[in-house]
């Protein structure tokens, strides 16, 4: 099973990213072959959607669970289409949230916020 | 001549400026472009209204035309669309409605539906007409009810007082855009002056043509004053900060209506925006 993460840079110790449609990088980890790589995340430099053109990259990278601290609505929506499920991270380490996951720790991530859409006002 | 009122916050005066000036001009016609809250119309009371539904264009797929090349997923900058497990998924609220994806979409699989975001309404004030723009609740962008009602009028050469939104941004710019002169008023405060320098550096951007009201004047320093005179901006006239002025306003009440003295003040600021405008017009020509 492939599991994504957004993280802060494109290392192991990397810590995970608050933000999920804006996050520099993208943890894949594969628990069969225990194998890692980094997306960079492109939908960085939107100006408007992140969140919908992050989601559609993990989507294509067939990852089957996001374990995330928090998911705007159109992202989320793009991951219910895509049937990915999300689980909210206890803490910013990388390794205690793969390890929570396994273990079946992780609870489903249940708010979804409605975004920072329009730049945040005028 | 279309003469835009704007401030780089709200609460400064702009709507007591437009509604003024628009009534104690002979005829004129005042344009309510603050869509997403507009009150010129609290003022007015405009009579024989009629109203004309706003809609922007939204892509529709039909799913089992496409094949999945994701043209249009790739070309929209603002990511309104994704494709998932062969099926394009668009996000309304996000579109832009250039209709790119429409264009570019090799199998034809893409049309364009209406969507309503709100209404212009149209109506009499004795010797004002009164334009509103109304944007629905929630609805991203008033961009498009704004060039509508600027294209209501603009073959239009009577006077016309356009109130903006308050700011600088992208709906600001809309409204501005077709104007002759650009009134900008002013605070007299620190906060005013940062927001009026915001304004000043987007109607010079625009090239348009500017001088200042400054509102709630008192008798003591006037930071907002300091700032016209130290970078040679045209200030236009003042307008007093007094309960009277503040009263009328406040139940929605048009003060040159009411009292022969606003009806002197304003129309001396009409006079002096008037006289800003030819002369500029001279100088451009």
């Amino acid at each position: 099973m492939k599991i994504a993460i957004p993280v802060e840079n494109n290392s192991m110790d990397a810590s995970v990213c608050f933000s999920f449609g804006r996050a520099p990088y993208f943890l894949i980890y594969d628990t069969e072959k225990n194998e890692n790589r980094f997306l960079d995340n492109s939908a960085i430099a939107s100006q408007g959607g992140a969140g919908i053109k992050a989601a559609q990259k993990i989507a294509d990278t067939g990852v089957e669970v996001l374990l995330t601290p928090r998911c705007g609505e159109n992202a989320a929506e793009v991951f219910k289409n895509a049937e990915i499920k999300l689980y909210k991270t206890i803490n910013s380490s990388v390794e205690d949230n793969l390890k929570a996951f396994i273990e079946g720790k992780l609870q489903l991530l249940g708010d979804i916020h409605p975004g920072f859409h329009q730049h945040g006002g005028n | 001549m279309k003469i835009a009122v704007l401030s780089g916050k709200g609460g400064t005066g702009k709507t007591l400026v437009s509604v003024n000036l628009a009534s104690v001009a002979t005829t004129s016609i005042y344009v309510d472009c603050d869509v997403e809250e507009p009150n010129g119309h609290l003022f007015f009371k405009p009579q024989k209204l009629k109203k004309e539904a706003i809609s922007v264009k939204i892509p529709e797929v039909n799913q089992n035309q496409c094949n999945g090349c994701r043209a249009c997923v790739d070309f929209c900058k603002f990511n309104a669309l994704a494709y998932i497990k062969n099926n394009v998924i668009v996000f309304d609220e996000v579109c832009h409605s250039c209709g790119g994806c429409v264009l570019l979409c090799p199998n034809k699989a893409i049309t364009e539906k209406d969507q309503n975001i709100g209404l212009v309404q149209r109506g009499i004030s004795e010797n004002v007409q009164v334009l509103t723009g109304i944007l629905n609740t929630g609805e991203p962008s008033g961009v498009p009810i704004i060039r509508k009602l600027l294209q209501t009028i603009s073959g239009d050469n009577e006077l016309t007082l356009i109130d903006c939104p308050p700011g600088s941004a992208c709906i600001v710019m809309e409204s501005i855009k077709d104007a002759d002169y650009c009134i900008l008023v002013a605070e007299p405060t620190l906060f005013g002056v940062h927001n009026l320098n915001m304004v000043q550096n987007l109607v010079k951007l625009f090239y348009k043509p500017h001088g200042v009201i400054l509102n709630k004047c008192l008798d003591e320093a006037n930071p907002a004053e300091d700032f016209c005179l130290k970078n040679q901006i045209k200030i236009l006239g003042k307008i007093p900060f007094n309960t009277e002025l503040g009263a009328l306003n406040s139940n929605g009440l048009i003060a040159v209506r009411e009292k022969q003295k606003y009806h002197e003040i304003f129309s001396n600021l009409l006079a002096a925006v008037t006289r800003e405008v030819g002369s500029e017009t001279v100088i451009n020509t």
